[in-house]
């Protein structure tokens, strides 16, 4: 008989990492006697620091992330990573690699790594990821790093998912902004550019700025006027350490000005909409599966004959959901 | 919805050769299974931190080296130690018929050995995970 | 009735296109083809047979001649007429004694090089009381910390007058310095020395996967390698540029050849850029090809391997001397085709490989034990393999005529086939910027990855037959076999011998020449052998150099593609 989801969140809260692992699991089976428990656990979190990272691929995310991690441990601070892949759209299943290039936290045990697949999800995060966050926050990690899928389009719901958004872009990637074709220039808090001890990491730096400059999100203000948050370009480079002090120090001011303004209650009211809207559209996408299953066939069939059409249908089909 | 079955692959000790374990990742992954591989040159203790973290269903050890009769010892013994002997240990690679026996008893669920086909590892692989139940 | 010289190709192709409608179709009414189409273990299609249509656009001097460029039909003019290849078993377990026997077993035997095999830790860099080293010390090869090692290993061999082969990448150099330090310690001229050392970094990135530094620094000491053996060691291969290793990681023959040329040519500029005259040390050079079980097709591809370094050579590189550019290789077996099931059948595999290797021309040919599929060989086992080589050689004689395969319209048009297909992929990986940036981004391993797991499924689905395995399946078979019993003392006596060495050397010595091979690494321009040299006949263990470097260097991590 396994144990019960109730008893591994009294786990949890001790601080026990096993129920950590063990609910992220159970969270991503939405079996009802451990949905029952995530709200408590929601209830007990809010303490970490959460930060989402994206950017396109080969932007060297993961291994900034684990350099990140291990400059950030040597203040003692405790540190989850939530590291996002892409599930295979044919069979379903996934490669998670980017644990590979965190392999040298994993002896750490102030450091958690959990890789988790989008399962069919968009906008680059896993369906239960942000519950993912929760767990480690109940249980105790101080800063909480997001890795989004990085296919570099659109990956907009990491600002509504974090407190602080870091944007990846690296040198020699192409002549464009690469937040911009990605269409994530907007959503960084902070801009990281990556390898900086590449000779041309400068020009990278230098287009960022003036894309900022141009007008798209300068400056943060308050009702006031006064200027909350500008958002600031750092390089770094996870081959010789290079800016990774600047950019803790940067993540840190910006979890200071949000924690003590009027910018923080803003995002956190935006981040409980977000997970409000995502939690029912998942609980009704699974309740729909679950109580359309045997009839979704028929209707099928009808539909694919044009006896009856998706719209009709569908709403039948919404207003028949058991809950 | 049932959850995709996640598998840790981990190559152990100082052998590079990579084949099998990259062909099973492919294989798992087409047949809709979660898979993390740990990359090469990782130590027990290492193997087993990550198997714990990502709580897998199955723990794939890849081993041509012939040191399985001293690496495998050592992960079952630590996935007790974290709380973590519910991990279905499975061996793949080159193993001598005579460790088999003693492989099994210290609790190897499953040896994978050159020549089995992929279809064969991803149904030895979901018998053990549905023998296992719910946890 | 024309002469084959004097073959009118319209009158040929009519002449086949009748066969094809009458004979052909006639037969293939009253029974179809095995296959609607045949390809090669490498993809390649081939036709239902080849006529002198299939060679009439090769140019005659692309064929030439043996011995004389661009080498298709074989490095030397005489070839095995004046002398077999070398036969040369790779041989390694235990500690330095426990090999030596079965070194001088197999001279006994009539095997006329040696080739060392070592154990992982030694591979990687690793003494043998290092934690990672556990349970691997002495096991898949022979393990080597010191110099004291070294000499139980070629104890009362006189390395003056036998070639000696050491299987080893990483620590290549280390090892390379071991020997010297013991050739000089028993006053040997080391221009006498001859051997090969395989010293091929790139293709552990690829393929093999030992590695310790990332590639720039790892390419440097390849470098140094050569280029100390150019000055000092006249008869001594500084490095085996090996596409076996790549075979065995799963890519295709092409794939084999062609990565390989890549990783050499990359070898030959970095030395270049060191002012070295090409012809200086190319002729050094020296290669490591499988030989895999589509016959034809190995043959081939060992003629085009020649072919194409030839070109390279003389027209990327401006190579002057013929020596420079040809091509010599040593040769193995298939390894991965080897079966558990009914394992004696790979008697019958092994033979078949090797007489494809001699057909093409190989210097030196290892032919795997019967065994191998189960652990590293037995004594018994090995014969046998030597035993494949000494009947192909002194019964059947294939040796006795250089190249007969040339001129057969099939094999020459398939070699022009691989040398086209060759210079494909070479052109592509400088367009994509070059080898190492592409073993950087991994697209040589994804090729190879791929070529893996296609291989698997048509394993699966027995379109790749495997007699044993997928075909002629024996249900209830038990292995009668006696594998090679691993001495469980082996681990003891090597790390008693090591802590004793530990404890006799001058430490403080060793710590001002371990701070002096830090300068010399530091400094591109500085040579590493002459300082490990002096280190290893200090007494100096392969860790304490291997770690030292590492504080500078760091660990190389892969990326792993799928």
């Amino acid at each position: 008989m396994p144990i019960s989801s109730a008893d591994l969140v009294a786990r949890l809260k001790k601080g026990d990492l096993r129920a950590a692992s063990r609910l992220m699991s159970r969270a991503e089976s939405n079996d009802d006697e451990t949905l029952s428990s995530l709200g408590a656990i929601y209830r007990a979190a809010g303490r970490a620091h959460i930060v989402g990272l994206t950017g396109v691929p080969g932007s060297g995310k993961s291994t900034l992330v684990s350099k990140l991690v291990e400059t950030i441990r040597k203040d003692g601070r405790r540190v989850g990573v939530i590291a996002i892949d892409p599930s295979s759209p044919f069979s379903g299943g996934a490669i998670l690699g980017d644990r590979i290039r965190m392999t040298n936290l994993v002896m750490d045990e102030g450091v958690f790594i959990r890789s988790m697949a989008t399962r069919g999800s968009t906008g680059g995060l896993a369906r239960s990821a942000l519950t993912a966050v929760d767990i480690l926050d109940t249980v105790g990690f101080d800063v909480i790093i997001i890795e989004t899928v990085g296919v570099g389009q659109d990956e907009v719901e990491i600002a509504k998912a974090s407190h602080s958004t870091l944007v990846v872009s690296a040198p020699g990637l192409g002549d464009d902004v690469q937040a911009i074709k990605a269409g994530i220039l907007e959503i960084a808090d902070i801009h990281v550019v990556s390898k900086c001890d590449r000779s041309d990491s400068n020009r990278t730096i230098t287009d960022l700025k003036i894309m900022l400059a141009m007008g798209v999100n300068i400056a943060i203000k308050d009702r006031g006027g006064k200027p909350l948050w500008q958002v600031p370009v750092v390089g770094t480079s996870s081959e010789t350490g290079e800016g990774i002090d600047t950019l803790i120090a940067t993540l840190d001011r910006h979890r200071d000005v949000h924690r003590t303004t009027e910018l923080g209650e803003e995002r956190l009211r935006n981040i409980a909409e977000y997970r409000t809207f995502k939690t029912a559209e998942d609980l009704l996408r699974s309740q729909f599966y679950k109580s359309t299953n045997k009839r979704i066939q028929d209707v099928v069939e009808q539909i694919a004959r044009r006896e009856l059409d998706p719209f009709t249908a569908s709403n039948d089909l919404l207003k028949k959901i058991a809950f | 919805m049932s959850l995709p079955i996640r598998v840790l692959l981990a190559k152990v000790g100082l052998d590079g050769h990579d084949r099998g374990v990259k062909v099973v990742a492919r294989t798992l992954r087409d047949a809709g299974m979660d898979v993390i591989y740990t990359g090469l040159h990782r130590t027990p203790e290492e193997v087993v931190n990550a198997a714990v973290q990502e709580d897998v269903d199955i723990l794939g050890v890849s081993l041509l080296s012939g040191a399985h009769m001293t690496i495998c010892p050592k992960i079952m013994r630590l996935l007790k130690d974290k709380d973590a002997e519910d991990t279905i240990v499975v061996v793949g690679g080159v193993v001598p018929d005579e460790d088999v026996i003693p492989l099994r008893d210290m609790g190897v669920k499953e040896l994978l050995l050159q020549d089995t086909t992929p279809k064969e590892i991803v149904a030895r692989l979901e018998k053990l995970v549905q023998e296992r139940g719910p946890r | 009735m024309s002469t084959l010289n004097k073959m009118d190709p319209t009158q040929l192709a009519k002449q086949l296109e009748l066969w094809e409608d009458t004979e052909v179709s006639a037969f293939l009414n009253k029974q179809p083809e095995r296959e609607d189409e045949f390809y090669t273990l490498g993809g390649f299609p081939v036709k239902r047979t080849y006529t002198a249509l299939d060679t009439k656009d090769i140019p005659i001097d692309d064929i030439g001649l043996p011995g004389q460029y661009p080498f298709t039909r074989g490095p030397y003019p005489t070839m095995y007429r004046s002398r077999y290849w070398t036969m040369r078993q790779i041989a390694g377990f235990g500690t330095g004694e426990d090999t030596n026997n079965r070194f001088k077993y197999l001279i006994s035997q009539g095997q006329t090089g040696l080739s060392t095999d070592f154990d992982m830790p030694t591979l990687m860099g690793y003494d043998s009381d290092h934690p990672m080293s556990d349970g691997e010390v002495g096991r898949e090869g022979v393990a080597i910390d010191t110099l004291a090692d070294m000499e139980a290993l070629f104890d009362e061999i006189d390395l003056e007058n036998i070639s000696v082969s050491m299987t080893i990448n990483p620590t290549a150099w280390i090892l390379l310095a071991m020997y010297i330090a013991l050739a000089k310690r028993r006053g040997n001229d080391l221009n006498k020395l001859s051997g090969t050392v395989q010293a091929d970094i790139l293709k552990e990135y690829v393929a093999q996967k030992e590695y310790i530094y990332p590639i720039s620094p790892s390419v440097r000491i390849v470098r140094d390698c050569i280029t100390y053996c150019a000055e000092n060691m006249k008869r001594y291969n500084p490095i085996n540029i090996s596409g076996y290793h790549i075979s065995e990681a799963g890519s295709s023959p092409l794939h084999e050849i062609a990565f390989t040329m890549a990783n050499a040519t990359t070898y030959v500029e970095e030395v270049v850029k060191t002012g070295m005259d090409v012809d200086l040390f190319a002729p050094r050079l020296a290669f490591f090809f499988v030989c895999q079980a589509d016959f034809f097709e190995e043959i081939a591809k060992f003629r085009a391997a020649r072919r194409v370094w030839a070109k390279i050579m003389k027209n990327q590189f401006g190579a002057k001397k013929a020596e420079s550019m040809r091509l010599r290789f040593h040769c193995q077996t298939a390894a991965a085709s080897l079966t558990k099931p009914q394992y004696k059948v790979n008697i019958m595999r092994t033979t078949v490989q090797a007489l494809a290797a001699v057909l093409g021309g190989a210097q030196s040919l290892h032919t795997n034990g019967m065994d191998e599929a189960f652990a590293i060989p037995t004594e018994e086992a090995m014969k046998i393999a030597l035993r494949t080589q000494q009947v192909i050689a002194d019964e059947t004689n294939v040796a006795n005529v250089i190249d007969p395969l040339g001129g057969s319209y099939f094999l020459e048009n398939l070699t022009t086939q691989y040398e086209t297909k060759i210079f494909e992929i070479l052109e592509e990986v400088k367009e994509k910027g070059g080898t190492i940036k592409l073993i950087e981004e991994g697209w040589f391993q994804k090729h190879i990855a791929d070529f893996a797991y296609e291989t698997a499924l048509k394993k699966q689905d027995g379109q790749k037959p495997v007699i044993g395995v997928n075909k002629y399946v024996e249900e209830d078979e038990k292995a009668d076999i006696k594998t090679h019993p691993h001495d469980p003392t082996t681990a003891d006596r090597q790390i008693s011998r090591l802590q004793n060495v530990r404890a006799t050397r001058d430490n403080d010595q060793i710590e001002s020449l371990l701070n002096k091979l830090l300068e010399v690494a530091k400094d591109e321009t500085k040579n590493i052998m002459p300082i490990t040299i002096e280190l290893v006949d200090a007494g100096a263990t392969m860790g304490d150099i291997v770690e030292k470097l590492r504080t500078i260097w760091g660990t190389y991590r892969e990326n792993p593609v799928f």
